[in-house]
């Protein structure tokens, strides 16, 4: 299996077989103990990751580089624009190529989609894709599926509700074509304006599953294993005034989960902006601390094996 | 009915059973635009055995490369190619859907990557030639809207 891994880019969670990602978190799984300090490891001894982070990012950006940190390898790169070529003018693709050949792996995070298919294009070294534009996040998407896993033991048969901005956020797109694969049960809540791109449901359409459109959170949170929010991206509104229509409009709270399954969990990508009351944190429900936490295991074993160090 | 509208040519290329209605834009397709040194005749909406309706364009002292036959296909995929000489059709064919289609259109997603300044040419998948769906190799974005964003 590792033979498949070594040298491959990560750009988008559809160049993955279900069985390679199974693959990833039963690595993921044995890293966990490395990842939380309690044991050591010196797997990517004189590894290099280069980091190129083009946009803001907090989790992504540190949880790359404690996994290359926890197994001994180091970590170069930028996470803003002043003082690099790039504020120069520089070309994405001279950018790359330059740090293709300080490192061993490329981690990149960009403001256009496709910039990370077009990185892997550029370099010999292995791509990760850590978030192009409104495209794809597909480390965000296996630590999904690793915080599922870990806490139903399965993801198939598990009903999902996904609620938030199902049409501009990148991480829902990715991570139900992934759940459709692995045969979970959808569900989309959103308000009409930004429910799920039909491009993305006949996808998933595809796969033989036939999600659940609402706008009835409610109701939808009754019959839910796992609810999937997310924050409504003002950034990515091209209109402000579509924005402050649907800022706000579903709010998870201690209320709202009252009829809920005793063993729901709820995840979130975060940074979360009052979508998920403070009051539901101390709930058995919450799961999205852990889930950024799972970041950290999930990008040692993508890291390890990209660059052949596991099997 | 059997009256010559445009009389035949003598050398050159005859693009025959063009979608009707789509006959300015191979026009645009093939780079015919005012500098264009040789006659160029084009017939819009012409009844058709096949299609019912179809367009024509004949070009003289011009034979098509297949780089430009491909741009054909993706905004008329029936259309037929007949080059002539000396008043005869020399070779006729129809023109094919390629199964990627790289350089001769821009990704209609101006958030895609391609459209900035880097050293790349815009790449699509054909993901159906019915209606012709092409997706972006970078973005992923998929479009049926080919003829708007030909370069």
């Amino acid at each position: 299996m590792s033979e498949g891994f070594k040298g491959m880019d990560v750009v988008s969670i559809r160049d993955f077989s279900r069985e390679q990602i199974e693959h990833v978190l039963k690595l993921a799984e044995k890293m966990v103990p490395i990842a939380k300090g309690d044991e050591r490891s010196i797997l990517l001894e004189g590894k290099i990751l280069g980091s190129l982070f083009f946009e803001p990012s907090t989790r992504t950006r540190l949880s790359f580089n404690a996994a290359m940190t926890r197994l001994g390898g180091r970590t170069l790169g930028f996470d803003a624009l002043q003082g690099s070529s790039v504020s120069k003018g520089e070309t994405l693709a001279d950018t790359v190529r330059m740090v293709d050949s300080y490192s061993d792996v490329i981690v990149l995070r960009h403001t256009q989609e496709g910039a990370a298919r077009l990185a892997a294009h550029f370099a010999d070294k292995p791509i990760i894709n850590a978030g192009d534009g409104a495209g794809q996040h597909p480390t965000q998407t296996m630590l999904d599926l690793f915080t599922i896993r870990k806490a139903k033991k399965k993801i198939e048969g598990n009903h999902v509700v996904v609620v938030g901005d199902l049409k501009y956020g990148r991480t829902v797109h990715s991570l139900s074509e992934a759940l459709a694969m692995f045969g979970a049960e959808l569900t989309f809540v959103a308000p009409p304006t930004l429910q799920m791109p039909k491009e993305h449901l006949r996808r998933i359409e595809s796969m033989g599953l036939k999600p659940k459109i609402t706008g009835d959170l409610e109701q939808a949170v009754k019959d839910a294993d796992v609810l999937y929010v997310t924050r409504i991206q003002k950034e990515r509104f091209p209109d402000p005034a579509e924005y402050q229509k649907v800022e706000g409009a579903y709010r998870i709270d201690l209320n709202l989960l009252k009829d809920a399954k005793d063993d729901l969990i709820i995840m979130h990508p975060l940074p979360r902006i009052g979508e998920i009351d403070p009051s539901v944190d101390s709930t058995d429900h919450a799961m999205y601390f852990e889930q950024a936490f799972n970041g950290v295991p999930v990008r040692m074993a993508l890291l390890a094996l990209v660059l052949g160090a596991s099997r | 009915m059997k009256e010559f509208k445009v009389t035949p040519i003598r050398n050159g290329t005859v693009i025959d059973h063009i979608t009707v209605g789509m006959a300015l834009k191979v026009l645009r397709i093939i780079g015919v635009k005012e500098d264009v040194s040789s006659t160029v005749s084009v017939l819009i909406h012409v009844p058709s055995k096949k299609q019912g309706w179809k367009d024509i364009v004949k070009i003289e002292d011009r034979e098509l490369d297949p780089k430009e036959l491909d741009r054909i296909a993706l905004i008329s995929p029936d259309a037929t190619i007949n080059i002539i000489r000396d008043y005869n059709v020399a070779e006729k064919f129809i023109v094919a859907v390629p199964g990627s289609v790289k350089g001769i259109m821009k990704c209609s997603n101006p958030g895609c990557i391609t459209n900035k300044s880097e050293p790349v040419e815009p790449e699509f998948v054909v993901e159906s030639k019915k209606p012709i769906t092409l997706r972006c190799v970078y973005c992923d974005r998929v479009t049926t809207d080919i003829a708007e964003n030909i370069i």
